[in-house]
């Protein structure tokens, strides 16, 4: 509460307090900049944090809820084996359900590997069983030591060394996106700050004529604090805006490349750049605040 | 709205009470670079008085005036400013204690981007009083310093004199208690001195109670014909008694 009125006091203002102090152009413009750009960064920064996290929960779920149960045996021992692995199957607890993979799904699996024209027939490709778990899945261990029983050709994967790394490598992404925001935030304190202090020691004879007369700090910041925010707002505004565009234009997400191409927002994700220009300006208010503050007692 | 409050003796321009001491100095001194500037300062300054603060150039008149509204603080005894010790003041007791004081520099400094008028309100804007003055009273003031064409002007477009003058207006439209001037004739012929002096002279015989820091005996012994002022003179570091030879 405290601390909305004193934004509200400070961004609300007096325009007699923003005119005492001089105009700077170069610096203002400079501030300006720098604020969008920052922002545009962000909103790239946030959009590879998010599409990095959704490509980890998707993988996680599209893998952890299936296995596969290759057979390569005999020609003449093919069918015995699928049956004797599905019957195994049937009787397994968290199976929900298993099917052999018709020739033209597995010719479509190594499709993108051999071309269109493998001869397939002539080939010793092993038979497929697509698995779906239902609950905590199988006993992975237990599974393996009855079909190498029933059916010694059958081997089970249950996508976990595949699975593994792909969410690793989605989650390092995302945290990846993630530090990339605190440092962008972070870069953009730093240089407010330098700013607000720069500006604050270029006008030491209005901050000294100030004091002669009266004025108590909390006038002086307010004139600075005011003046940084507003330009930090506008320049966080212009940013964000190019870069939602710019990412609103991007290729949808496509099977093929589904990671490159799925770099954007998707449902209410688009709220969360809006909320950059907001948070920048508050992060603008307190650290032209803290280094106004700062330097008015070391100017003392 | 200065000059006809306190020309009438109404509002806030007579709020000290005669004989109340507006700066109390008890074995004040400071001490810059391991050297005694000032040393073992005794003084009450009563409302409504008139002193001047003579000495040699170098001798610490300067640094006296800045004890007196805080500027700097004294390193050894105490000082008093309208009953507060500066030692306990917050930067917002300093601030509105300011308020009550009008200094007037010898090399007085201006916002530079803002007119005459406008740096003549300031004090009014920064304390949250600039609709107590209308446009008729600002002109009044403008008047009373001889400045009334300059209002628009920017500060660096003004005299030597007229930016003493503009800095006795904005030193004075506070209405305060204490005004303090330091060489405020350093920068101006004779004839403007005289000018000055005769303004100052004058806001003292409204109730004001005025501190000169000046070398200029002529002038002190001009004033002394027309008022009772008092002479203070800093020597080796000490303040001598009202009334020390000149």
């Amino acid at each position: 509460m405290e601390v909305g009125h004193v934004i509200l006091g400070t961004l609300s203002g007096d325009r007699n307090a923003d005119r005492v102090v001089p105009p700077t152009g170069f610096t203002a413009r400079l501030t300006t900049l720098t604020a969008a750009a920052m922002a545009f960064l962000t909103v790239f920064a946030l959009a590879l944090s998010l599409a990095a996290g959704r490509l980890a929960v998707n993988w996680n779920a599209e893998l952890a809820g299936t296995s596969t149960i290759r057979i390569s045996a005999p020609e003449g021992q093919m069918a015995a084996q699928s049956e004797a692995v599905l019957e195994v199957l049937r009787t397994t607890p968290g199976i929900a359900s298993a099917r052999v993979m018709s020739e033209v799904e597995q010719r479509k699996l190594l499709e993108p590997w051999f071309g269109p024209d493998l001869p397939f027939d002539t080939l010793p490709v092993p038979r497929l069983i697509e698995v779906l778990e239902k609950g905590r899945g199988p006993n992975s261990a237990g599974l393996k030591l009855r079909l190498s029983a029933e059916a010694p050709g059958a081997i089970l994967d249950d996508h976990t060394r595949w699975r593994r790394p792909l969410v690793d490598a989605a989650m390092r992404l995302w945290i990846l996106g993630a530090v990339s925001i605190l440092l962008i935030v972070g870069s953009t304190a730093a240089m407010i700050t330098l700013a607000a202090q720069s500006a604050l020691a270029a006008n030491g004879q209005v901050i000294e004529v100030l004091r002669l007369i009266g004025a108590r700090d909390v006038y002086i910041v307010r004139a600075f604090v005011r003046r940084f925010t507003l330009r930090v707002l506008f320049g966080a505004c212009v940013g964000t805006t190019l870069a939602m565009i710019w990412v609103f234009f991007m290729p949808d997400a496509a099977e093929e490349g589904a990671f490159l191409t799925g770099l954007g927002f998707q449902g209410w994700h688009w709220i969360l750049p809006v909320l950059i220009p907001p948070l920048a300006a508050f992060l603008a208010f307190w650290a032209t605040r803290w280094a106004a503050f700062y330097t008015l007692l070391r100017l003392s | 709205m200065f000059l006809y409050d306190a020309r009438k003796g109404e509002g806030r321009g007579i709020r000290q009470k005669a004989g109340q001491s507006l700066i109390k100095l008890k074995n004040a001194g400071f001490t810059y670079g391991g050297r005694d500037i000032l040393s073992e300062m005794n003084l009450h300054l009563q409302a409504g008085s008139f002193h001047f603060l003579t000495g040699p150039s170098g001798s610490g008149k300067t640094t006296f005036l800045n004890l007196c509204y805080q500027a700097l603080m004294p390193t050894t005894g105490t000082v008093q400013i309208f009953e507060q010790d500066v030692r306990v003041m917050t930067r917002d007791d300093i601030a509105k204690m300011r308020r009550r004081i009008g200094v007037v520099h010898q090399n007085c400094q201006f916002l530079d981007h803002l007119s005459v008028r406008d740096n003549l309100m300031l004090p009014l804007v920064v304390s949250g009083r600039k609709d107590e003055i209308d446009q008729s009273s600002l002109d009044d003031l403008l008047s009373w310093v001889g400045l009334t064409d300059r209002g628009n002007a920017l500060p660096p477009e003004l005299s030597g004199g007229e930016r003493q003058r503009a800095a006795l207006a904005r030193a004075v439209i506070m209405s305060p208690d204490l005004i303090l001037a330091d060489e405020p004739t350093g920068n101006v012929d004779w004839e403007m001195g005289q000018r000055l002096m005769a303004l100052l002279v004058e806001l003292n015989k409204m109730g004001k109670t005025i501190l000169v820091a000046t070398h200029d005996l002529n002038l002190i012994r001009k004033v002394k014909s027309e008022l009772s002022a008092r002479t203070l003179r800093i020597s080796n570091t000490k303040l001598q008694l009202p009334g020390a030879n000149l």
